[in-house]
């Protein structure tokens, strides 16, 4: 093997470095000289409206320069489309300091800026607001009827029916059917959403902002602000975290913009924990599950209906019940999804949206069906398995589920599971198995990229993605250095900037397949450039061949798998009398061939656990996750995202849940002491194994994204194997020990 | 229903600014004096007046463990302390933790463990790590599990902090 394959291999990350040293630069840590400091003053109500607002006390603090509020911020923009971002649902948008009116609680109502931190800290609290109040509405199970979900956001396919479900389950031997419910959580990713404007000389700004995709801030920002793209740039090098919440431009982003234009001076705007909560969460869904199947356990009848919460102003969709048609053969398939608005913000597409609450219900009900027909689990899923995607009709471009449960069934020792629950137990503690199917979307978006080798062979290529943790400059830098055979120290992988070629936004699992693909482009049309320099060398070795009969390894272009017939690089770009070759390119997924399949990953999830009998304690022991992924571009990340997929897994089963006080309409628990995640001693042993699956569909790459599938299956497969433990099942999570008691 | 709601400010409205006070402190080997308001917390002095960004901030009510430092070999919450109660102190950041371009053992275990994601909570987990070896309490992998959680990890990096800090506990000699 060449030194310069990389793809497949184990590669620490490129920018690790700068993260274990602190150089690596987050949104909120650009300093420039003058630099002033917005703090968000937040609604102490959920409905309503400000009745007074005085700002006298914090305006003459020695160091306040402005307090905005609805009584004297500027409207920049009327219309909603101005405020609209790529990844907006339908409906009116919020617009910070417009009106008096409040529509959710912690609504930002107020900006004051000040020459310190600590100035305008102290001067928001000098603030002093009436309200009248209303009562707001935030129970989503105080009336469980919805209105069924509007089309119109992207992505968003409402489910199709098929067969006749209602039939069907009444005919059928075994009927199962229950209620799902779980609470509304909150991204809460370790850097806080932040915004630095710098005011340049020349008037122009340069904004440094927590997002999942910088094209997408820019965008927002000029529209409402009338801007071109030349004055206001966007960038983020790093991000904390992001996790879905970056998807949409937050306020902190407009509200420093707004201050950074109206003062002349930059501004920087950072959101306390606690406004963490006061923006997108994922919605708490109420879900029911009906089956019908034959005594030996064949599925005769699906039904699964959900309903989601929204706002009162758009109208927030998740695909919750279509993967019901899509795990498992059955004929007969009823889905039904709604919406219910309450008095909150709108929530926020949260790692693998809609799936991971949709199969964490669906998965459970399928579990509960197996002890029904007395079929083991496992036996139960492969029996029905899918041999296509019967939601949309089509084959699948590849699906190696089967080889998820065969591995990771064998790595566990599922073969060994008793049957009944209860029957393991270690002194005080019970033990349980669980098994849950994973699935998520393979997709792949426009996304442009630049490559530019330069004569001393060294390789920059950018895209205006993101790197939320995922590993982006790492794989890009492995593609990149693969497809033109040089060393991964000569290349650089640059993002996050939009004075570079526009990726899409990074969510969706689709980084790898859309970006990666964009790369390897822009590469392969810089290879060939060289190449047919190389062929004019004099004495080339390759001056017959074709670009198909040659390959770049080791930083020269050579006859496929013969050594001696290499042009250096250098050698081929000296001889070709130039300095540097630069070539930009837009990739688009090959739409015709790609949407004769479905397209998804696919996970098996095996988890033991242990419960303390007296004390209810949950303890996860042991995870084996088995992902069917398509091809692993950079194993070391992709392994990371798995793991931190399955850690999230944990966190949502166990921990997470925003309190809503409904007489308030607030979120109680809003701080990392009162919401719990998963910390360190609440992780054991993880095993991620990646079955081998060829794919020549997806994208290029044959590489299907992995930052969803890693959490979706999770919480089901430890539910399942509590109730394996100890005989109850929970349908609401998470599952915290005073609903095992 | 229609109620009345007023926020007011908590206590006696006092529109001034404290007075600056002058303190010494040793961050990363360099002797300082600085000019600090009693209200500035260690770690916005680091971050916001000293351009040591390196230190996080997460939460600012010390639950995350983003901005710990190490204050004389001890980690502590860098938010939940104010500067001037350090007067005198040699603080230790992450940016203070290699020598030259020789990373700390700890820093390279982060490396090839992949121990983050993100690397936002990475320099609190580090300080974190190097403070739990210079305790030199945690022998097992359980020890570290316990000692590091109260350094949050949102992207789920657990596994390969715990193996990070295991090899680098066998690595370093305590105080090091």
């Amino acid at each position: 093997m060449a030194a310069t394959t990389y793809i497949g291999r184990s590669t620490s990350r490129v920018d690790g470095r700068a993260k274990v040293t602190g150089e690596a630069k987050y949104a909120a840590e650009f300093n420039t000289p003058g630099l002033t400091y917005g703090y968000v003053i937040s609604s102490d109500i959920a409905k309503g409206k400000i009745t007074k607002i005085d700002a006298s006390d914090a305006l003459s603090l020695p160091g306040v320069l402005q307090v905005f509020t609805h009584e004297n911020a500027p409207r920049p923009a009327y219309f909603d489309r101005k405020f609209k971002d790529d990844d907006s649902p339908v409906g009116d948008k919020f617009k910070p300091l417009y009106s008096a009116e409040i529509q959710f609680s912690m609504q930002p109502i107020g900006l004051v800026v000040a020459d310190s931190f600590e100035v305008a800290r102290y001067a928001a609290s000098l603030v002093k607001v009436e309200y009248k109040a209303e009562t707001p509405e935030t129970n989503l199970r105080q009336k469980p009827k919805g209105h069924k979900a509007p089309t119109g956001k992207t992505g968003f396919t409402p489910p199709k029916s098929r067969g006749n479900a209602a039939k069907a389950y009444k005919n059928a031997e075994v009927q199962f059917e229950a209620e799902y419910f779980h609470m509304p959580e909150h991204h809460n990713p370790m850097e806080m959403f932040a915004s630095t404007v710098i005011v340049e000389e020349d008037g122009k700004l340069k904004i440094y902002d927590k997002t999942q995709g910088v094209a997408n801030s820019q965008k927002y920002i000029t529209k409402i602000f009338g801007l071109s793209k030349e004055e206001a740039r966007v960038i983020n090098p790093f991000m904390g975290g992001g996790f879905g919440s970056g998807l949409r431009p937050q306020y902190q982003l407009y509200l420093a913009v707004m201050a950074a234009r109206e003062l002349n001076r930059s501004v920087r705007v950072v959101l306390t924990r606690q406004q963490m909560f006061s923006f997108g969460h994922r919605p708490a869904t109420l879900q029911t599950v009906s089956l019908g199947a034959t005594k030996d356990g064949m599925l005769q009848a699906i039904k699964h209906e959900a309903l989601g919460e929204t706002s009162r102003f758009e109208e927030y969709t998740e695909v919750v019940v279509n993967w019901a048609g899509m795990l498992y053969h059955c004929d007969n398939v009823e889905l039904g999804y709604y919406l219910r608005n309450l008095d909150t913000y709108t929530p926020l597409d949260m790692r693998a949206p809609g799936s991971v609450t949709g199969i964490a219900a669906f998965e459970t009900a399928i579990d509960e069906l197996s002890y029904k027909v007395g079929i083991d689990p496992l036996e139960l899923r492969l029996k029905n398995y899918a041999e296509k995607n019967e939601f949309e009709g089509k084959p699948f471009s590849s699906k190696e589920l089967r080889a998820c449960y065969a591995q990771g069934a064998a790595k566990f020792g599922w073969a060994k599971r008793p049957a009944q629950p209860r029957s393991m137990r270690e002194g005080t503690k019970l033990i349980g198995w669980g098994v849950a199917t994973g699935m998520w979307d393979a997709q792949q978006q426009k996304s442009a990229a630049k490559a530019n080798l330069s004569v001393d062979g060294k390789l920059v290529v950018g895209s205006s993605t993101s790197d939320i943790g995922t590993g982006t400059y790492t794989a890009m830098t492995m593609i990149a250095a693969e497809t033109l055979g040089l060393p991964l120290d000569a290349v650089t992988f640059k993002l996050g900037d939009t004075t570079l070629p526009v990726a899409p936004l990074e969510g969706g699992s689709w980084t790898v397949a859309s970006v990666g693909s964009a790369v390897k482009e822009a590469c392969e049309a810089v290879a060939k450039k060289v190449f047919s320099m190389a062929k004019d060398v004099k004495d080339s070795p390759l001056s017959g061949a074709s670009f198909d009969e040659v390959e770049f390894v080791d930083g020269k272009v050579q006859l496929k798998g013969d050594y001696s017939s290499g042009v250096s690089i250098v050698e081929a770009m000296r001889a070709g009398e130039v300095n540097f070759i630069e070539e930009e390119t837009t990739t688009m997924p090959n739409m015709l061939k790609q949407m004769q399949y479905a397209r998804n990953t696919h996970s098996a999830v095996f988890v033991e656990v242990e419960v303390d009998e007296d004390l209810g304690q949950i303890c996860v022991r042991r995870v084996v996750s088995a992902i069917a992924g398509g091809r692993v571009i950079s194993p070391k990340t992709a392994r990371s995202q798995i793991l931190g997929g399955v850690v999230w897994g944990i966190s949502m089963a166990l921990e997470e849940e925003s309190v809503l006080d409904h007489h308030f309409g607030r979120f109680m628990n809003h701080n990392l002491a009162e919401y719990h995640v998963a910390v360190n001693a609440d992780i054991h042993n993880i095993d991620v194994i990646f079955v081998e699956e060829h794919d020549d569909i997806v994208n290029p790459l044959g590489a299907k994204g992995l930052g969803e599938i890693g959490i979706v299956g999770v919480a089901a497969a430890i539910g399942n194997a509590i109730y394996h433990a100890t005989g109850k099942r929970v349908r609401e999570l998470p599952i915290t020990l005073d609903k095992l008691l | 229903m229609s109620t009345k709601v007023t926020q007011e400010p908590v206590g006696d409205v006092a529109v001034a600014l404290p007075p600056l006070e002058q303190i010494t402190l040793t961050i990363n080997g360099v002797t300082k004096r600085l000019q600090v308001a009693p209200w500035t917390s260690l770690l916005d002095l680091l971050r916001e007046y000293l351009d040591l960004t390196g230190t996080k901030k997460g939460c600012d009510h010390g639950q995350c463990g983003a901005c710990t430092v190490l204050v004389d070999g001890t980690r502590i919450n860098s938010c939940l302390t104010l500067a001037v109660m350090k007067d005198g102190s040699e603080i230790t950041t992450v940016e203070g933790l290699s020598k030259g371009d020789e990373l700390h053992p700890v820093q390279e275990a982060f490396i090839e463990h992949d121990a983050f994601q993100c690397g936002y909570c990475t320099p609190g987990q580090i300080c974190s790590a190097v403070g739990l070896i210079n305790e030199g309490k945690a022998k097992t992998a359980d020890d570290i599990r316990e000692l590091m959680s109260g350094n949050i990890c949102r992207c789920g990096a657990y596994v390969g902090i715990v193996a990070a800090v295991e090899e680098a506990l066998h690595k370093c000699q305590p105080n090091q």
